[in-house]
């Protein structure tokens, strides 16, 4: 099974990456905004090493609690196979 | 507890890997009378021979997903837990402040200084609350230097959690230009309400991004950190905690 985790900044949360990244973009000749800087996190998980009704409360449990700072960022869980 | 016989009190300093402040904190602490550092590595489940932890500055793995992120889950934290539950003195500086926020012991969250830019500065900080445990040395001394170093010390925290840390006197080091002004100019890092220093509910817990044990000896500039450490030993030697 493969697990994709994206973790962003929260919408009111100042994102000074995402700003620096907007001001890069203009010598591309390019207006942007709102931009947002995150990170993906993969990884897979063998069959069998968790039952199988309880992965998706565990994978929610990792996001929340490890993978991302409720404080400041948001996760998306997606559940590959 | 019997500090009144030892006259010393026992502080732990946990070292998790990555920690690079570690031996600057048992070295200042051990220069002062009244307290005796100790190394507790992270792997160690208990602190029942301490009567107060610090959690030094450093990149505790490397500060890997989010500072303090993987630290958080060391075995020895379920200890600090406890220990700030029991009320006895949790100090969390730089990335130990970090490590208190993301363990959720302190409200809110350090994030990416605003610059972009790792800060290596001596700063001007108000003492916004004496009547703390780290700060009852203070006295008449309103504005500190400490210095700084920190790639991620802005404070965020929402409006509400805010408002509640300034109306009940929990936030105790604020960035101020010289004068004791708290001014965009003299904010380092982008800090919500130039929060440099925050407690918890209890009054137990203090995490502060300035490092008050690289100002403790005066060869080195600056000698305001001994008050917060002094502070500690007469909260030790206090009746309220010789009784508790």
């Amino acid at each position: 099974m493969k697990v994709h985790v994206e973790v962003k900044p929260k919408s009111g949360v100042l994102d000074p990456q995402g700003n620096a990244v907007l001001e890069a973009m203009r010598h591309f000749g390019l207006e942007a905004r709102n931009c947002r800087v995150g990170k993906i996190i993969e990884f897979e998980i063998a069959d069998g090493t968790i039952r199988r009704e309880e992965i998706e409360n565990k994978l929610h449990e990792v996001s929340r609690d490890l993978l991302s700072n409720p404080v400041i960022e948001d996760y998306k869980l997606q559940i590959e196979g | 507890m019997q500090v009144g016989y030892r006259s010393i009190a026992r502080l732990a300093v946990v070292q998790f890997p990555g920690s690079n402040c570690d031996m600057d904190c048992v070295w200042a602490i051990n220069s002062l009378l009244g307290l005796k550092a100790k190394l507790v590595w992270h792997k160690e489940t208990k602190l029942s021979d301490f009567d107060g932890v610090v959690l030094p500055g450093g990149f505790s793995y490397g500060d890997y997903l989010r500072p303090g992120a993987i630290a958080r889950f060391s075995p020895i934290m379920d200890a600090v837990r406890d220990f700030a539950e029991e009320g006895k003195p949790v100090l969390g500086i730089c990335n130990g402040f970090q490590i208190l926020c993301e363990a959720g012991l302190l409200p809110g969250a350090l994030v990416r200084n605003r610059s972009l830019r790792f800060v290596c500065d001596r700063v001007w900080l108000k003492v916004e609350n004496k009547k703390t445990i780290f700060t009852s040395r203070f006295g008449e001394v309103d504005v500190i230097r400490l210095p700084i170093a920190h790639g991620d010390g802005c404070y965020y925290a929402d409006e509400a959690t805010l408002g509640q840390l300034e109306k009940e006197g929990r936030v105790v080091f604020r960035y101020v230009n010289r004068d004791g002004v708290a001014d965009v100019a003299s904010n380092p890092n982008g800090s919500c309400n130039n929060i440099a220093g925050i407690l918890n509910e209890k009054g137990n817990v203090l995490g502060l991004m300035p490092h008050p044990e690289r100002a403790v000896f005066e060869n080195l500039g600056l000698t305001y950190g001994r008050l917060i450490f002094n502070s500690i030993v007469d909260y030790f030697l206090s009746d309220e905690y010789r009784w508790s």
